[in-house]
Order: C-alpha cells, then structure tokens, then sequence
C-alpha cells in the first residue's frame, strides 16, 4: 500500500511537471482492496487487474521499474512505448494486459482459466478487479455468468468508489446493493468495508481460498471513496461534501497506519523505515526508467502480427 | 463420393480435434447431439467428450474466453451462429485480440468462424458479409474460402496460425459447392489463386461472388470474350501482386464483392490497382457490390440486392467496350 501510495504520488508529480504523456490514473482510496487482491495470488494463479491496481501489481510480484518504464515510455518496458499507463501486462507471467473497455477482461480470465483446466493443472485461481462503473457493462454481465456455467475458480472483485469518472452511483445503478448481483450470477458473494486493510485481506484472502478449493466463483464487492480525481487531469470537482464525510470516504492507508500504531504491531521508527524504503525504490525506478531510451517511429517494427508472411502491404 | 463445402468445415475441425490437443470448439448449439445451426460440428461432441462445448448467448464473453485460453496455449476455434452476431463480438476480437501482440508482443492464435453472406430469405440479420470490417482492423488475417478444397485447408491454417483468424464461411456454398474429394495440399495462406485464365478482363473476388464471376466467365465465353478470375482466399493479406499481374494481361478490371458498397475490400483492390497499377489499365475500374440498404427479406428484393451473375455479365460487358 505504501509502496503503491507513494510511487503514485511521484507519477502525480512528474505528471504535472509535463514528464509524462497522456493520462495517470491512480489508486489513492483503494490501496487496502488492491493490496489484497494481489497478496493471495501464487506463481501460475492469473491476475487481471484494472486502472487502479498499483499495490495489487506490485503485490503480484510486477517490478516496479516496469511501472516507471511504462509512464515514461522506455523501449525496454512491458508495453514498449506501444501503450502506455495502466494497459500493461505480462501475461506470460499470469498478469493479463487489459483493453480501456472495461468488463472485457472478466472473460479473457475465464479463458485463461479453462485452458488450465483443460490441461489438468490443479490448485490454480484467477481474480480480476473491476468497478461499479464497469459492473454496468454488457460484457461484464457476460463475463460473469459464463464463469459460473463454466465454474472456473474465479474471484472478481469489484470495488465501488462511488463514480464512474463523474457520474454518482444513483446514475450508474438501481439495485438496493450490487452484491446482490452474485446471486444472479451464480456466484458467492461478500461484501468489505474497503477502507479496512484488516477486513480486505481478511475477506479476499478467504475468497481466494474457496475459489482454490473448488467452490463457485466468488464475488466480492467493496466501497470506497475515490481520493482522486478518475485521472490526474480531473480536479473531481463533482464529489460533494456530503459524499466525502461518509464512512467509506476514509483513507484506508491513514486508517491502516493508525491501526499499526494503536496495536502496536510496529513502531514509529519503523513505519518510518518503511516509508524511506518506498521513497528509494520509487526513486531507483524512476531513475533506471528514466535513462533508457524511447521508441523511435523511424526504427519502430511496425507489424502487428507475429506471422511476418501473412503481414499485409498496402503501399 | 462427393463432400460439400459445409462437410469440409466439419471434416476439417475433426482433423484439428484429432490431430491437436489444444484445440476446443465453443459456440452457441455447437455441442451436445445438435452440432451447430449449420451442423457444422455435427457429431463431434461425441467424438471428442469435453472440447466442443455449447455457449450461452454471449459473443462477447465467448471470444474473450477464447483469448483467454489462447493466451494460456490453446487453440480454440469460435463458431459465430451467424458472422452477423459478430458485431457483439467486435470488441474483443478488434480492441483485445487484433491489439494484442502488438502491444505485448505475444500473439492470440484464436479462430473465429464467420457463417457469413445471404442465402434466400434470411433478412437483415441473417445474412451479412463482415470481413470488410476485420480487415480494416489491424492485427487480424481474414479468410474468404470460395472453394471446398480451401474452406478445408485454409481452417486448418487457421487454427495453426499464431495470429486472430476471422474465416469468413460462405452459408450460400454450404450445400451447392461439392468436391470429389479433400484436398491433401493447400494453396499457401496469403497467395490468391486464378480460378479461370483469360485475356479481356480481370474480375477479382472471394467467397461466393468468385462462383457467380465463374458463372458469369462462362457465359461470356460463349460469346468470345475471356474473362480471367482472381479468387483472393484471404482479403487481408491482399494479394496484390497476383491482382497487378492479372490486370497486367487483361487491361481492365472489375472488382465483385458481396458487402455493403462503402469502403470495403473491392474499393481497396480498386485503390491498390489505381495507385500501384494506373499504367497497366486500358479502362476505368469498376466494382460491384450489395446495395447500401440492410439486406432484404424477400427473395424478390434479395436477389436484387445482392451482387447477381446478371449483373456482373452487365457490368463486365460494359467495361469490355470501353
């Protein structure tokens, strides 16, 4: 989470200082459900995570200097300069590579998944992210219902940050609680209170668990407050008072730090030793980004696809 | 013994079940003891328990599951009830298959089975011919057998190619096409073929049109004139080098294809033979596609809609005189 909180605060500031073309777009409110989502997960488990993903990423096991390479467009990141920011993946290495169209990934999962099962691997899982602006999607409805028919070990969780870029709840969805969804789906579902680091791990760890051991896809939904604005070139100016006074609209990385502190599970000191580990880590992968080269469209292989004799040739 | 174009399609799919391991079929209808809409994998959820497996309504999420699988090794064959319904489909095999080696560097070996172009009373959303569409988009090879032998061959390509394949399956050859016997060499993916040598006029099509031009190339004759066809097999890539090499012997060209008239893969050949090819041509191109409505529903409408063997004998005669 700090990790997460802290390179994204860099990316923020290099964004407004012209560093960085095209959008940021953060995770500050959902670190404790990111985090969560990613720390369960095993080498040969799947994890397709979406725009506000950092500590789940991280968590996963992605370098953070891939992070930094995509932001800045260094040839030698995931993405190559090709596309940028949240889009990438190693899906090689069970991080899949999402599309902006959300709720398209819920179903690439479930593929990814049944080819496991085809080839009789065991002891595998899958989890992907979405939001309750994405939960509205056709394909996301798609998605989820042909992971229960196919019952592969799936945990979707889907975090409700209250708006979809500006667009509040009341004009996203009329049902009393989205959780209420997983039945319809088929699946089990859970609900968190998304600003608790204690109650996502909690939850999800146990979520992940279940999907392992064979029972029906898992749905868990979580709220809170998006601490930012849906990109860093949004003031959010949209989100009213009201909304930020609500329980869901705390900080779950303060909530967290205070937890530690009133249990005791760790000093000042070393709270402190943690944030300057973040803070160099953060710095050495800017830095190693920063010194590599970037794409060059006179150099650039432009083919998209792989069978070199099929490529057409228009010109 | 005879086989159709549809037997081929299933013969095909048995072969790459029998012959791979990492094939799978999915698709609404396609398993159980139906076998498909067209009866296209009739038989084969019996014979190969558990890889032919039936889909709900969702050709979105059918795709996107391929992908998936394809990104973890497999090579799953996705049937589309009707290449119409596709359009469900457009995002994840556009935005998310045809995207994603080029951004990842690792490629989507998936392919999508299009049973695509009218047939007599099958209406608006029944009958569309969408490979127009994919090709357009990076990232994708887009196959338009017109011949049993390649409608057998080039699925088997298909599926072996590491790249999306959308194969664009013609409904109205299902039944009417028939061939002695499948093929047990293929044309290479990619190279178009001359369906019929001739000196007057160069007619380039794929799918069925190439069996109304060979209709057309026939009636012609009768009257001297010699038409030569150039079946294209996969619209993209395009063979241009086969379509200037024609257009090189006859001088005048006429480009049959049967999807919508704006834009699409006879105004690309067309742009390709007039930007690449302008000396070579003794006549202004001409082109003939469907009519820029939906298509109709009655037989009466239809056959006007589309492009006919009627109309192409017309269109070519005209370019003829000029």
């Amino acid at each position: 989470m700090l990790l997460a909180r802290t390179f994204e605060e860099k990316l923020v500031s290099l964004y407004r200082g012209g560093h960085i073309t095209g959008g940021v777009y953060i995770g500050k409110g959902q670190e404790a459900v990111s985090v969560a989502c990613g720390l369960f997960l095993q080498k040969g488990d799947i994890f397709s995570p979406l725009i506000r993903d950092q500590a789940g990423r991280s968590a996963f096991g992605e370098p953070l200097v891939d992070v930094a390479r995509t932001y800045l467009g260094s040839r030698q990141g995931p993405m190559r300069g090709r596309d940028g920011n949240i889009h990438r993946g190693k899906p090689t290495e069970g991080q899949l590579a999402m599309i902006s169209h959300l709720g398209a990934m819920v179903s690439v999962t479930v593929g990814t998944l049944m080819a496991k099962r085809f080839r009789g691997e065991k002891n595998f899982v899958g989890l992907t992210t979405i939001g309750e602006g994405g939960m509205q999607a056709g394909a996301f409805h798609e998605g989820m219902n042909l992971a229960a028919v196919e019952q592969v070990p799936l945990v979707v969780v889907a975090t409700n940050n209250h708006y979809a870029y500006s667009t509040p709840n009341e004009r996203e969805f009329a049902c009393a609680d989205l959780v209420e969804r997983a039945q319809g789906y088929g699946f089990e579902g859970y609900t968190i209170d998304g600003t608790d680091l204690s109650n996502c791990l909690e939850v999800i760890g146990s979520a992940v668990k279940r999907a392992r051991a064979g029972r029906p896809p898992q749905l868990v939904v979580t709220s809170v407050l998006r601490l930012s604005g849906h990109g860093e070139h949004d003031d959010a100016s949209y989100v009213t008072d009201e909304i930020k006074r609500q329980p869901f609209a705390q900080d779950c990385l303060t909530r967290a730090e205070k937890t530690i502190a009133d249990l005791e599970l760790a000093d000042a000191e070393t709270v402190q030793l943690w944030r300057d580990d973040a803070a160099k880590q953060v710095e050495d992968a800017i830095t190693q980004a920063q010194t590599e080269a970037a794409p060059d469209g006179a150099k650039e292989d432009w083919c998209a696809m792989s069978v070199r004799e099929l490529v057409d040739h228009p010109e | 013994m005879s086989i159709t174009y549809l037997e081929a399609i299933r013969e095909a799919q048995a072969k790459l079940l029998r012959d791979d391991d990492r094939v799978f079929i999915y698709g609404q209808d396609v398993g159980g003891s139906f076998g498909g809409a067209f009866k296209a994998t009739k038989g084969l959820a019996k014979e190969f328990p558990g890889r032919v497996l039936n889909t709900p309504i969702s050709e979105d999420a059918m795709v996107g599951t391929a992908i998936g699988a394809a990104l973890q090794g497999m090579r799953p064959i996705v049937e589309m009830q009707f290449a119409d319904f596709s359009s469900v489909a457009l995002n994840q095999i556009l935005n998310n298959a045809g995207t994603h080696y080029w951004r990842t560097n690792i490629p989507v070996p998936i392919t999508v089975r299009l049973p695509s172009g009218g047939t007599k009373g099958s209406g608006p959303f029944h009958s569309q011919s969408m490979e127009s569409i994919y090709a357009h988009y990076p990232g994708l090879v887009v196959m338009t057998p017109a011949t049993v032998e390649d409608a057998y061959t080039m699925l088997i390509d298909a599926v072996a190619i590491d790249d999306p394949v959308v194969y664009c399956e013609h409904k109205y050859l299902y039944y009417h096409l028939k061939a002695d016997k499948l093929p047990n060499e293929a044309i290479p993916i990619g190279k178009a073929r001359i369906a019929r040598q001739g000196r007057d006029l160069t007619i380039v099509s794929y799918s069925v049109m190439v069996q109304e031009s060979l209709a057309v190339a026939a009636e012609l004759a009768r009257e001297g004139l010699e038409i030569e066809i150039v079946d294209l097999r996969t619209v993209k890539p395009l063979d241009t080098d086969t379509v200037l090499a024609s257009v090189g012997r006859t001088g005048r060209l006429l480009c049959v294809g049967e999807s919508f008239p704006w834009g699409g893969v006879t105004a690309e050949v067309i742009a390709r033979v007039a930007s690449e090819g302008f000396h070579l041509l003794d006549a202004a191109p001409g082109r003939i596609n469907a009519k820029d409505t939906p298509i109709p529903y009655h037989p009466n409408l239809w056959s006007v809609h589309r492009p006919s063997a009627k109309a192409i004998a017309a269109k070519a005669r005209q370019l003829l005189k000029e």
